[in-house]
């Protein structure tokens, strides 16, 4: 069947089954390799990405259900070449350590900033429990979402946050 | 807190720094396996057993091989042919690849098909027919050894029993002796159940077969890509300079991708039948039933001690379930891995530990999921018996154990079981441990608690437990004298080539899967150099570019690598010293190495940084004898001995009686690595390692029912911590150098996942103390909880009736 | 990955489009909504519909209001709309008490209550929740529309009332005065389906009860429901001993199976314990609490 959606931002059409999941037709159709699937039955989260105005579980949506609609990835995250205050803040605050689930995280990530700009680590926390992270124990997760959370207030306020405050450079 | 000597001072390149690798994760521009697409690549997929144990009497895949998007369909029989049926295993087995005479687990291979894209392989599966004579299961540990016990393995030739082997350490007599004559004695079984590591991204490999140039490729999911190479050689025949394994971007790997499993064969046969790659990766039910389980340590521990806690002695025996066939992955001579230091953090006079290992129709495995070998086991094991003992005498966990910590004086330290132990000073590690957690108030905050009414039927109310357990782990494998996997040494190699301009090239053997190796080991070359962390580009991961190595596992990266690491930039600097000597004019005995360059002693005003001596090294400058020019140098590190980080690790817990429902309120870990080249990464490993020891404890199991159905074939049934069930970890430091790495650091990945169980199910005994609950096995779920209060508790490898 | 059997895609563009549709393709097509439970099921490949009628278009079905004295509720609804809808919450706390613990954050942004229902899980949280406060189900068919009591919806478990050529479209809860509910789940994990969970819906009338729902997931309750513990209450008072009583009575009916997440012991134990720890939540929300 044929299937036309926007991802990023750039609309794509193609020839494709109707069982084709979304998540391989990101992945292997437009090579968009940032999103990952890691488990087949929706617990895992690593597969999430934007449909129209919400995360979903691209592993369990065809790609079909998303013909029509609009799709955001990883890959959109960053604007005119500027990172994205979460994904700079998951580099600031080691959020991340082998990078599997961290795409997914960060588009949930800005999903709670968009409708929660100031979130308690609780409602980060209870944000990020549909997605599993293998590494981190998801503490610096929170702290990487409360870092991007305090400077996006800081630039809404006017004062630009520091890019590079919560860790040292390392001296040469 | 800390106490490093001067020399081991964190300074320079030391520190948190921003991962280099981050850039291209943040993006979504890793490249794992799974990203990778070749121009014609095909995809397979893997018939497996639905049942745990049956006769193959035939498979038909004539339907499989005329479904119009087939490429190939392998079996048993076609591999057979090519002499490649059957496996080595790393624990001197075999393991089939695809099965030919039986199967012995529910989800082993039995087929393989190649198609043109991975839809129309699964397709393809559901083609092929095989018929199964059903045979009765081994699936309780326990009963493999009865008489009547159904023979697993009968390809094995003398082989009549499901005995695997028998393996001892210590002084049994000795230790007879001293429990006969002691105080107190008490004992405990108590189960480590099997576990397996998930990590996030399953395992694949990609096999791409030159026909021209007679060259393997192989991309893997591999922690271990040179060990892979060297295997795959001497299954195949291929030859070894005519196969590069290269392992991308790893989702993590926690053990589980240090093996060769059969889909990674079946793919290389894949491309050399059709000419074309062919990939195949894991689904993750496939990873949870096939590749690679840890633990499942049934184990019976007694401790002896005087009526005033002092402990005297272990004695333990141990029932360990390898599955079908032996593939732990380990050192030879440790067909138990490093269970022998079961002594733990103690001052004992003897100890005697046997095992047996036994084969059921379960995965294959044993050895994986950050375990440090069986550390894990051991150090479980010696913490619950020492608060076995602590309920037993009386005494508070904390005072027992400070009472019978070894004290620094006594490093190094020779264990009751024969481990050196390097460096420690463990009762620092333990008082800063209960200084964060405010031990006293939260034993305060118990009684007020306890000598309230508890909790009632219908009304939520909790009990407050503390546990803490004090672990030594024994990383960095390891000594060639004494440690080798397959008859390869555990030594690894480091090449550091300094170009004109003074950037540097680091290729070294490891692996990461998220260590962060790219920057760690870049700040040691920096900080050897004296130049930034930024100009030094770190190479792995394929083993055209990379010396040998036997891979990242067992937390040796830092100990064996690390070192490996400074040690080859030292060499730099030394060549560096001659080149600089001729263009200051100067003996190079007369220049020191200070603020990161070579300067005339004495002389500060004339000296010369790497860059400076990097260039003329190139130039025509003439040298002096001892160098022929260039800076680079190449060595290998053969470490003298493991390194035994340790900790001190507190967890509160809340227990709701009513339901048996387990809250982690707070955890605390105080660990000890030895110098930490950067702090920030060091503390993401102990953050990790603190969920994954919660999840063991709380959650994750893989059960079999009596039939030997998988019960934990899917995330749905294999439960792994989210972000509501870990706490905020509160982490303590000290620093206590390693006395014989070069730059004093410790292994630490896998600290965390050794010494945090034992805390969690402690605390969570604790809470239940007033019920006179002494035991209860992993994972202590709900329902796990409530039957422990019961008196009834659960058996947890086996299917809940 | 797992990856489905092939199957013919449909994409409803109405409710007659969808019973069209229904109706063309018979007993083995299957409507798509959220997919949450139908997906994983076809990667296993245990079902293999051949035709898959996609409604997530009928945005007609996806709504939340009150009117005639009832909450109604599109089937449509995503389980994240019913949790932060306002006016649920002010009337039935206990469908946002069940919504916060079912699956988790994203699953509930795509999976639609209508979906959940269909899929007759015996552990379906609103199942239980839906029979603790009586609600009634729309059914559209062919011939017109139905409605079904909730404990008359589910025949087993995976199966329900709704015939191959029908559609549920709405649930509707029967707004009455001096209500309180609330409901309580224990589960192995966030996110995880219950070992066992209890729903109570309390009507007092100073402190006797008029009437009451009592909801049970996951402990092999007939209907969702525990009717005996229901009639032993009704008419008491609403004490901590009528509440123990109807737990104990509540026990005594289900039917819960072992299996990993719990043995069948505990899971009659939490049946009792869940309903008296929900009953007494839902009198403290009737008495003004928040509970």
């Amino acid at each position: 069947m044929q299937i036309t959606m926007s991802v990023n931002d750039t609309e794509y059409s193609a020839e494709v089954e109707p069982r084709l999941l979304l998540i391989h037709f990101i992945r292997d159709n437009l090579g968009l390799t940032g999103s990952h699937w890691g488990c087949d039955t929706s617990n895992c989260g690593a597969c999430v990405v934007w449909l129209d105005e919400t995360p979903v579980k691209s592993c369990t949506v065809f790609a079909a259900m998303a013909d029509g609609h609009r799709v955001r990835t990883v890959e959109g995250l960053e604007r005119g070449g500027e990172l994205d205050p979460v994904q700079q803040g998951f580099t600031e605050c080691h959020g991340l350590q082998c990078g599997f689930c961290t795409p997914a995280m960060m588009m949930t990530a800005r999903w709670l900033l968009d409708n929660n700009p100031d979130p308690s680590a609780g409602e980060i926390r209870e944000a990020l429990s549909g997605q599993i992270c293998r590494c981190t124990g998801y503490e610096n997760i929170v702290r990487s979402i409360r870092w991007a959370a305090e400077h996006e207030a800081a630039d809404r306020a006017g004062a630009p946050g520091e890019f590079g405050d919560s860790v040292q450079e390392a001296a040469g | 807190m800390t106490a490093a000597t001067k020399e081991h001072e964190p300074n320079g390149a030391y520190g948190p720094m921003r991962r280099k690798e981050d850039a291209r994760f943040i993006r979504g521009c890793g490249t794992f396996v799974d990203d990778i697409q070749l121009p014609g690549m095909l995809h397979g997929a893997i018939l497996r057993s639905p049942l745990a144990h049956a006769r193959i009497t035939s498979i038909d895949t004539l339907a499989a091989e005329g479904h119009p998007k087939v490429k190939a369909v392998i079996t048993g029989q076609t591999l057979a042919e090519l002499g490649l049926a059957w496996m080595p295993t790393m624990s001197q087995d075999v393991q089939a690849v695809l099965a030919t005479d039986k199967v012995r687990f529910q989800g082993q291979e039995v087929a393989f098909v190649v198609a043109e894209d991975r839809y129309a392989a699964r397709d393809a599966l559901e083609l092929i027919d095989v018929s199964y004579e059903p045979l009765p299961p081994v699936v309780d540990a326990h009963r493999a050894l009865d008489p009547d016990a159904p023979l697993i393995r009968d390809d094995i030739a003398g082989q009549t029993d499901n005995r695997i082997f028998d393996w001892a350490a210590g002084d049994r007599a000795r230790t007879d002796e001293i429990f006969a004559a002691a105080d107190v004695t008490v004992a405990q079984d108590m189960l480590y159940p099997r576990v397996h590591p998930a990590p996030l991204e399953t395992c694949g490999t990609i096999a791409d077969m030159d026909k021209v140039s007679g060259k393997l490729t192989v991309w893997s999911t591999s922690q271990a890509p040179h060990a892979h190479r060297t295997l795959y050689a001497l299954v195949t025949g291929l030859p070894e300079h005519k196969i590069r394994i290269i392992s991308p971007d790893i989702g993590g790997g926690f053990g589980n991708k240090v093996g060769i499993y059969p889909g990674y064969i079946c793919a290389i046969v894949g491309s050399i039948l059709t000419g074309k790659p062919v990939k195949w990766m894991e689904d993750r039910s496939e990873n949870l039933m096939s590749t690679s389980f840890a633990r499942d340590y049934h184990m019976h521990g007694e401790i002896a001690a005087t009526k005033e806690g002092k402990i005297l002695g272990l004695r333990v025996k141990v029932l360990a379930d390898h599955g079908a066939f032996n593939g732990a992955a380990q050192p030879t001579k440790f067909p138990a891995g490093f269970f022998g230091v079961f002594t733990g953090s103690y001052d004992l006079r003897t100890a005697h530990c046997e095992i047996t290992g036994v084969y059921t129709n379960k995965a294959p495995g044993g050895v994986a999921y950050s375990c440090s070998f069986r550390v894990t086991e051991a150090v479980y094991l010696v913490e619950r018996m020492v608060d076995v003992l602590a309920r037993e005498l009386g005494i508070d966990p904390a005072e027992l154990r400070m009472k019978n910590l070894l004290r620094p004086a006594q490093f190094p330290y020779t264990s009751a079981t024969g481990w050196e132990y390097d460096s420690g000073d463990y009762p620092r590690a333990l008082r800063l441990a209960m200084d964060i957690a405010g031990y006293p108030e939260l034993r305060r905050e118990q009684a007020e608690q306890r000598a309230r009414p508890g909790p009632q039927p219908g009304h939520p109310g909790t009990l407050m437990g503390i546990g803490m357990s004090f672990f030594t782990e024994a990383v960095g494998a390891g000594p060639r004298a004494h440690m080798d996997i397959l008859g390869l040494g555990m030594a690894d190699g480091a090449d550091l080539r300094v170009h004109p301009t003074g950037k540097a090239v680091l290729a070294i053997s490891v692996q990461t899967q998220g260590q962060g190796h790219e920057t760690t080991f870049a700040q040691i070359v920096a900080q050897e150099l004296g130049i930034s962390p930024d100009d030094v580009e770190v190479v792995h991961g394929d083993t055209d570019r990379t010396p040998f190595g036997l891979g990242t596992y067992g937390s040796r990266s830092t100990p064996v690598s690390g070192a490996a690491t400074a040690v080859v930039a030292r060499k730099v600097r030394e060549r560096a010293r001659i080149v600089a000597a001729a263009m200051l004019e100067a003996a190079a005995e007369d220049l020191e190495w200070a603020d990161g360059r070579w300067q005339v002693r004495g002389d500060p005003d004339k000296g010369k940084n790497i860059a400076e001596i990097a260039m003329a090294a190139h130039s025509g400058l003439e040298l002096p004898d001892g160098v022929e020019g260039h800076l680079d140098a190449t060595t290998v590190y053969n470490p003298p001995n493991l390194t035994y980080p340790f900790g001190a690790y507190i967890c509160v817990v809340d227990v709701d009686p009513g339901t048996g429902r387990v809250r982690v309120r707070r955890f605390i870990a105080v660990d000890d690595c030895g110098v930490r080249i950067n702090p920030m990464i060091v503390e993401g490993q102990v953050h990790g390692g603190l969920a994954d020891g919660l999840g063991m404890a709380l959650m994750q199991v893989i059960a079999f029912d009596p039939e030997g159905n998988c019960l934990g074939g899917s995330f749905m049934d294999y439960l792994l911590p989210t972000s509501m069930e870990c706490p905020s970890w509160e982490l303590g430091t000290t620093v206590t150098p390693s006395p014989h790495h070069p730059i004093g650091a410790k292994g630490v990945g896998e600290s965390a996942t050794v010494g945090s169980p034992a805390a969690v199910v402690n605390a969570v005994i604790d809470a239940l103390a007033p019920y006179g609950v002494r035991h209860a096995d992993m994972p202590l779920t709900p329902a796990a909880v409530w039957r422990a209060i019961q008196g009834r508790p659960l058996r947890s490898d086996l299917a809940i009736t | 990955m797992q990856v489905p059997a092939h199957f013919e895609y449909e994409k409803a563009t109405s409710v007659e489009h969808c019973l069209a549709l229904l109706a063309k393709f018979g007993p083995e097509s299957r409507v798509l909504a959220g997919g949450h439970s139908l997906i994983p099921m076809m990667k296993l490949r245990l079902a293999q519909p051949e035709t898959l009628i996609d409604i997530n278009d009928l945005t007609e079905l996806g709504y939340l209001r009150v009117s005639d004295g009832e909450l109604r509720m599109g089937a449509l609804t995503r389980h994240a709309e019913l949790l932060s809808s306002p006016v649920a919450g002010e009337h039935f706390p206990i469908l946002h008490d069940a919504e916060r613990v079912i699956a988790d954050p994203i699953v509930r942004n795509r999976g639609t209550i209508g979906g959940s229902l269909c899929q007759a899980d015996p552990s379906e949280d609103l199942s239980a929740a839906f029979a603790a406060v009586r609600a009634i189900m729309v059914i559209q068919g062919g011939a017109g529309t139905r409605t079904v009591p909730a404990r008359e919806f589910h025949l087993g478990p995976y199966e329900t009332v709704v015939e191959s050529d029908e559609l549920l479209t709405e649930i509707r809860v029967p707004i009455l005065p001096g209500s309180g509910s609330a409901y309580e789940k224990v589960e192995r994990r966030a996110g995880d389906w219950p070992v066992g969970a209890a729903g109570a819906a309390l009507w007092l009338d100073g402190d006797t009860i008029t009437e009451v729902g009592i909801g049970l997931a996951a402990v092999g309750a007939a209907h969702f429901s525990a009717a005996e513990a229901e009639d032993a209450l009704r008419g008491e008072p609403a004490t901590d001993d009528s509440f123990t009583r109807a737990g104990q009575i509540a026990a005594e009916h289900c039917r819960p199976i072992s299996d990993q997440r719990g043995p069948a012991d505990y899971k009659r134990h939490l049946a009792a314990e869940l309903t008296v720890r929900a009953l007494r939540r839902a009198r403290g929300r009737v008495r003004g609490g928040k509970g």
